[in-house]
Formats: structure tokens, C-alpha cells, sequence
């Protein structure tokens, strides 16, 4: 990672760090000031919010870390930390008084990564800079997983898209996780110094934003890659890093876009309905996990595996519908957090871009590619009103991700149903997008009603996300739709699927009503139904992925892409698939 | 000798403001820790702005008590604030009073309140003399630096 923005401070790291103290209180302003002068910090106190707020905003990049009080005469404190989040994404520690549960559960769920009580004490005050420097080392994971993207993605745009949907050689990938690691070998070094690292904040004004539109579609929406967009928007402070996340954000959200216009589709099983699911959870450790570790994980596993192997199982059947694609979604990052681009629209429109699957998954590119592209790959879920998908409150503990989806942050509404990386995976016609921290590529899958032939399963696949920061490029692939992007190695051994079963998800579907809801769908019903047969599924490796939480309130961060890492051999990959097979029936039984 | 007297006058005083529940003293030990060669009196000053403080802190009460129809919502975030600032300086019995100040405003018990709130003031000026008079007798014994 680039360190470009090394500042002295930073040698004796955490002596230098930049506090600023909101605090409506004098005496404790006074008191905090001295003692965080004594820590040897920088200390910049402020007694309204709103005038921290500007602070902030005119030195962008003046600040590690804020500490605010929670009761504040002009502004509430949690409000402050939406905002602080949001267009600064900077670790925000609240204080009070007040000790109860619920108000320090508040806090978290507005994105605080630390809560206090007063009287403050020294040593607490002293171990701040764990958040500062946390923050920075999954920033530099995030930013290595992007680059690698970005990198699959330029070699599977300059491959031919060929019906055969080889996106990826092995060599190609094999290629790209030698950058990366070479890379990470750089970094590595720089982790162990990653305190003299500063990762610049940029905000995307309006201006900038439209300077970075005028450059991609200079460029060609299709070709563009962050260096180019670099180049030519000629803004000298801005770094290649900056403009790929921002890309990666503006692709997510064209593709919402694009299936807000396309999403004429009505799947033949209707909406989805979910209730409201819990507030959102900005410490963003939200995901799905590999291992359930609550029944609702499991069951987003299930269903999320379940939607790999739909997504896997076309049917060679020619009336397939795409009853075989079962929608997983994950709570989306919170709307809000898309403070930063401005032009996105409502983040619950789900984005649909379709993906032709192909039969031939046999090749180990495919497999290769299903891991590579866990980014969420939103299928469309066509048969549903995808986009505004309310979530089961039960699905509301899912802390960790550990199968490398996105920690999706759960949100007020909107939420944004998030194909689980499994699904997003399949979708390789969308560039694996970092996706928001809630955010797993929202699998949704069209029904083409009579469009599938006998030897393709087209996955729309949209990436819900609440904030618009995301696309996935897979939306981009919308046109693109039939490049059988998708090749992995699920075996179409479904027979199982059958019209009846099709219905059966129809009508569920249809009982269930889209709203904006709360992050977590919950697909045990359609799942059920959906896997009553033999569904055979891609084991996308992705159980042994660890993913890093995500603390950053607000911070639409980008998956972390450790997949990459975990690309096995077919063979293991096989063996995995009839695992995963044997405990996917076991999880239908579950719901 | 005299110095050495009234300095031993100032840390019994110190001691028995702790014992008698004035003070917390772990709060108070902490402030005296952030004394140094920058803020000498870092204390005192941290008490008086305490003080200062209060005043518009109780103004805010008072007026919220004499409203008609008093809004208890806003009395107890206005008390709320000021227990805040007792934390700062540990002030451990105004600080009780403050809760039983909260009781009352959660029952909507206006005269308790108003009870409550005289406690906290007599608390309040209680602990303000004696500091005044720890502080005075500090500079007295030239522990106080100028």
C-alpha cells in the first residue's frame, strides 16, 4: 500500500495522535484535554457538535479520531456519530454518564467503536489509538483485496467473452494472486509499520464526483480501470486507491440503476417479505458466517449456500425457470453511509444484472472463479421484487463474517438484500466489487422464463446496496448478461428441480411482500421450498475464509477478497461440493 | 514550621473530604495527577469552572421547575447534564442527591423534586466552602504555585 501520506507524527505513533473532544461540558472538555495532552496526543476541544462537525469537515484530513460525548444540547451525539462516520469514517468513542445497556448498545449500533463512562479514566484514554490503528489495517486489507479485483476484473474484461464463459484461466488468477502477494509481502512490512501509515480521507464532493464521471465515461464505461480515471480527472492529491473504491461504489451503484429500469421482471415467485430486521449494527461485523453460529446464520448459510446451488444448478431443463436461484441477501450497508456519492439513488433498488450460467462447469477455471469472485454478485431475483427485500429480525446476530462476506452493517430501512458472496461469486460477470459492508452480492435470480436453454441458467444478479457506494460491476454486465461468465463446477446434478417445487417458491415468493426493510431476508422459506429436491451446489470454498470484522460505522467497506487466499484445488473443491451437498439438505431441514 | 503546619492542615483536610464521601478520591487523585508544570493549580481550576458551570446549569433547572406545565422530560436531561459535571470532580454526595433528584423527576413528583433539588444545592454550597477553604489553606502552606 502506497504510503504517500506519511506525516512525522507517525514515527512515534500513538505520541501525535490527532483527537478531536466534543463535549458540551467545560469542565470535562478541560479535564479530557489535559489528559489527553498528557497521553502525549494532539487535542483539538470543541463544545458544540456542529462545530466539531465543520472542524472536521474543513480539515479533512486533520483528525484519527473523535471522541464525543453522547448528550449534547444542539446535536445528539449518535447524530454526530452518523455523520462523523459517514463523510469522515473516522473511529468515533462515545462518553456519558450514563452507563445503561441499551444507551451503550445504541452507540455500537451507530458505530461507535468505543464507549465510555464517565468519570473517564486515564488508562482508557490511553488505549485509544487501538481504534485508530485497527481502522488502518482493514483499510489496508480492503484496499489489497480491491486491487486484486480490480486486476481479475481487467483480465476477465480483456478475455474474450466467449459463450464457453471461461472468465478466468488459472493462470491468469494464479498471476494476480502473485501481485497480490507479492503485494501483501510488501505490506506485510508495512503492517508491522502500519502505524506510520495514514490512509487520506477523501471526500467526493460534488465537483470531484462529476470530474470522475466525465472521466469514465471518457474512457468507456467498459474500460475503465482506477489508473485511467486517475489520469485523466488530473486531480493531483487523489491516489489510484482513492478513485478504485470510489469506482467500485459508482459501479453499484449503476447497476442499481440499470435494474431499477430493467426491473420490470416479476418473477413468477413473487415478492419476498421479511420483517423488519434490527437496527443496523455500523460496527459492521456482519455476515454470513460458514459456520452457523446462530440459527439465523444458519440459516443465511443455508440459504446462502442454497443460492450457490441454485445458481449452480441450472437446469438443463428447458423450462428451467429460475426457480433454481434462491435469492440470499444480506442486509446492506446502511443507506446513509452512501453519503459520499451523492447521485446514488435509493439504495433499495436492487441492481440486477444477469449472468448466464453455463452447463460447462467442469472447468477449474470455474471453480477458481467462484471463489476469486466471492464479491457479491447479486442474482436477480427475479421471481421477487428483489430490491427492497425486508429482512427477519432473526437474522439479526450475524456478527462475523467469516466466509468473507461483507460485514453487513445492519441498517434502519432501507436495507438491501445482499446475495451472499456464493451467489455473488457465480455472477463473474460483474466485477467482483468490494462490496458494502453489508453488502454480499445480493444473488437474484431472474427467471428468463423460456429464455434458458437447455444449457444455461441466466443469474441476474444485483447488489443491493444500501448506500450507494457499491456496485458491483456485475450490473454493468446486464448487457453482458450472457457471457457465461459463470463457469464453476457445479455439477448439474439437479435433477431435482422440478416445475412443482418451482411453484411452490413462486407462490411463497409471492406471499412475501418487498419493503424496505431491515438487512436480513430471510429465505427459510423460499429456501425450503427451493431445496426440497437434489440440489447439488458449488462449495465455494468460502467456509474457511476468514474475514476481518468491520468496525467502522458507516464505512462502506470493501470485502475483504481473502478468498483469494483460499482458492483450493478442484479436487478439494469437489470433495467440498458433496459436503456441502450432504449439509445443505440438513440445512433445509433446519427451517 | 508554620509551612509545615498548615501543609499538614491541607492534606488533612485533602483526607477528610475523601472520608467523609466529599470527594471520590480516585477522581480526585487523578485530577491532582494531571497537575504539573503547565496548569500548577490544575485542580482549582478545574473546580471553579465546575462551579461556574453550575450556576447556569441550575438556572436551567430552576426554570424548568417553575414552568407550567413542567416538562419532567427536560428537567431530567437538564439534571442529567449537571450530574455529568459532578462526575468530573467526583463530587460523591451531590451526586447522590442528583439521583434522588432523578427519582423523583421519574415519578413526576413535582414537590419531591423541588425537595431534591434544594439537597442538591445544600450540597453543592457545602462541598464549594470546603474546597474553598482546602484551597486557600494549599496557598497558604506554598504548595500552590503561581
Amino acid at each position: 500500500m502506497e504510503n504517500g501520506f506519511c506525516s512525522p507524527r507517525n514515527d512515534t505513533f500513538p505520541a501525535g495522535l490527532r483527537v478531536l473532544v466534543v463535549d458540551d461540558d467545560p469542565t470535562w472538555l478541560k479535564i479530557l484535554e489535559k489528559m489527553l495532552k498528557k497521553c502525549s496526543y494532539e487535542v483539538t476541544t470543541c463544545g458544540l457538535a456542529r462545530d466539531a462537525l465543520s472542524l472536521l469537515r474543513e480539515r479533512k484530513d486533520g483528525y484519527d479520531i473523535v471522541i464525543s460525548d453522547v448528550n449534547m444540547p444542539d446535536m445528539d451525539g449518535f447524530k454526530l456519530l452518523e455523520h462523523v462516520g459517514l463523510e469522515m469514517d473516522l473511529p468515533v468513542i462515545m462518553m456519558s454518564v450514563d452507563g445503561e445497556t441499551s444507551r451503550v448498545m445504541k452507540g455500537v449500533q451507530h458505530g461507535a467503536c468505543d464507549y465510555l463512562l464517565k468519570p473517564i479514566r486515564m488508562k482508557e484514554l490511553r488505549n485509544i489509538w487501538q481504534h485508530v490503528f485497527r481502522k488502518r489495517i482493514h483499510e489496508i486489507r480492503d484496499i489489497e483485496n480491491h486491487e486484486s479485483l480490480e486486476a481479475i476484473y481487467m483480465i476477465r474484461n480483456g478475455s474474450d467473452h466467449s459463450d464457453d464463459g471461461h472468465l478466468l484461466s488459472m493462470e491468469d488468477l494464479t498471476s494476480v494472486k502473485k501481485r497480490k502477494d507479492i503485494e501483501n509481502k510488501h505490506d506485510d512490512k508495512d503492517l508491522s509499520d502500519a502505524s506510520s501509515m495514514k490512509k487520506a480521507r477523501v471526500v467526493w464532493s460534488v465537483d470531484l464526483h462529476q470530474k470522475f464521471v466525465k472521466a469514465v465515461n471518457q474512457i468507456g464505461f467498459d474500460k475503465v480501470g482506477p489508473k485511467k480515471i486517475l489520469d485523466l480527472m488530473n486531480v493531483p492529491w487523489l491516489t489510484r486507491e482513492n478513485v478504485a473504491s470510489h469506482l467500485q461504489k459508482y459501479r453499484l451503484y449503476l447497476s442499481r440503476l440499470q435494474k431499477e429500469r430493467e426491473n420490470d421482471l416479476k418473477c413468477s415467485f413473487g415478492g419476498m417479505k421479511h420483517s423488519d430486521v434490527s437496527p443496523k449494527d455500523p460496527s459492521g461485523s456482519f455476515g454470513l458466517q460458514n459456520s452457523a453460529n446462530t440459527q439465523q446464520n444458519d440459516v443465511v448459510n443455508g440459504s446462502y449456500r442454497f443460492s450457490v446451488n441454485n445458481l449452480l444448478v441450472q437446469n438443463v431443463d428447458p423450462n428451467n425457470k429460475h426457480e433454481d436461484e434462491s435469492i440470499v441477501s444480506e442486509p446492506t450497508a446502511e443507506p446513509e453511509r452512501a453519503s459520499n456519492t451523492s447521485h446514488l439513488p435509493d439504495p433499495h433498488k436492487t441492481k440486477n444484472s444477469q449472468m448466464v450460467f453455463n452447463h460447462s462447469f467442469d472447468s477449474l477455471e470455474s471453480e477458481v472463479n467462484l471463489t476469486a469472485f466471492d464479491s457479491t454478485i447479486p442474482t436477480n431475483y427475479s421471481w421477487s421484487e428483489v430490491p427492497e427485500m425486508e429482512f427477519n429480525q432473526e437474522h439479526k446476530p450475524l456478527t462475523s463474517v467469516e466466509n468473507g462476506f461483507s460485514n453487513l452493517p445492519l441498517l434502519d430501512p432501507p436495507h438491501h438484500i445482499h446475495v451472499d458472496q456464493l451467489q455473488s461469486v457465480s455472477s463473474t460477470s460483474s466485477k467482483p466489487s468490494s462490496v458494502d459492508r453489508g453488502i454480499t452480492g445480493p444473488v437474484n435470480i431472474k427467471p428468463h422464463k423460456g429464455e434458458y436453454g437447455s444449457s444455461q441458467v441466466n443469474c441476474v444478479t444485483s447488489t443491493v446496496s444500501t448506500t450507494n457506494s457499491f456496485q458491483t460491476k456485475t450490473i454493468m454486465v446486464n448487457d453482458q448478461a450472457l457471457e457465461p461468465i459463470y463457469t464453476s463446477t457445479c455439477t448439474m446434478r439437479t435433477q431435482g428441480f422440478n416445475q412443482s417445487r418451482i411453484t411452490d417458491l413462486e407462490s411463497t415468493q409471492r406471499n412475501q411482500t418487498l419493503g424496505n426493510g431491515s438487512p436480513f431476508v430471510s429465505f427459510d422459506d423460499e429456501l425450503r421450498v427451493l431445496f426440497q429436491g437434489d440440489c447439488y451446489g458449488v462449495d465455494l470454498g468460502l467456509h474457511n475464509v476468514d474475514f476481518p470484522e468491520y468496525n467502522a460505522p458507516g464505512h462502506i467497506d470493501e470485502v475483504p477478497f481473502h478468498l483469494y487466499d483460499s482458492l483450493r484445488p478442484s479436487y478439494e473443491y469437489l470433495c467440498e461440493t458433496a459436503e456441502f451437498y450432504n449439509r445443505s439438505t440438513t440445512i433445509h431441514s433446519m427451517n | 514550621m508554620d509551612r509545615n503546619n498548615l501543609q499538614r492542615q491541607v492534606a488533612q483536610i485533602r483526607r477528610s473530604l475523601i472520608e467523609q464521601e466529599f470527594l471520590d478520591e480516585q477522581q480526585f487523585v487523578q485530577l491532582e495527577d494531571l497537575q504539573d508544570d503547565a496548569n500548577p493549580n490544575f485542580v482549582e481550576e478545574i473546580v471553579t469552572l465546575f462551579y461556574t458551570d453550575s450556576t447556569r446549569l441550575f438556572h436551567n433547572i430552576e426554570e424548568a421547575l417553575t414552568t407550567r406545565p413542567i416538562d419532567f422530560t427536560k428537567l431530567e436531561s437538564y439534571m442529567h447534564q449537571f450530574r455529568g459535571s459532578t462526575s468530573s470532580i467526583g463530587a460523591i454526595k451531590v451526586k447522590r442527591e442528583c439521583t434522588q433528584f432523578k427519582e423523583f423527576c421519574l415519578a413526576e413528583n413535582i414537590d419531591g423534586c423541588i425537595r431534591a433539588f434544594q439537597k442538591v444545592r445544600q450540597e453543592h454550597e457545602t462541598l464549594r466552602i470546603q474546597l474553598e477553604t482546602y484551597f486557600q489553606l494549599r496557598r497558604q502552606a506554598g504548595l500552590a504555585r503561581t
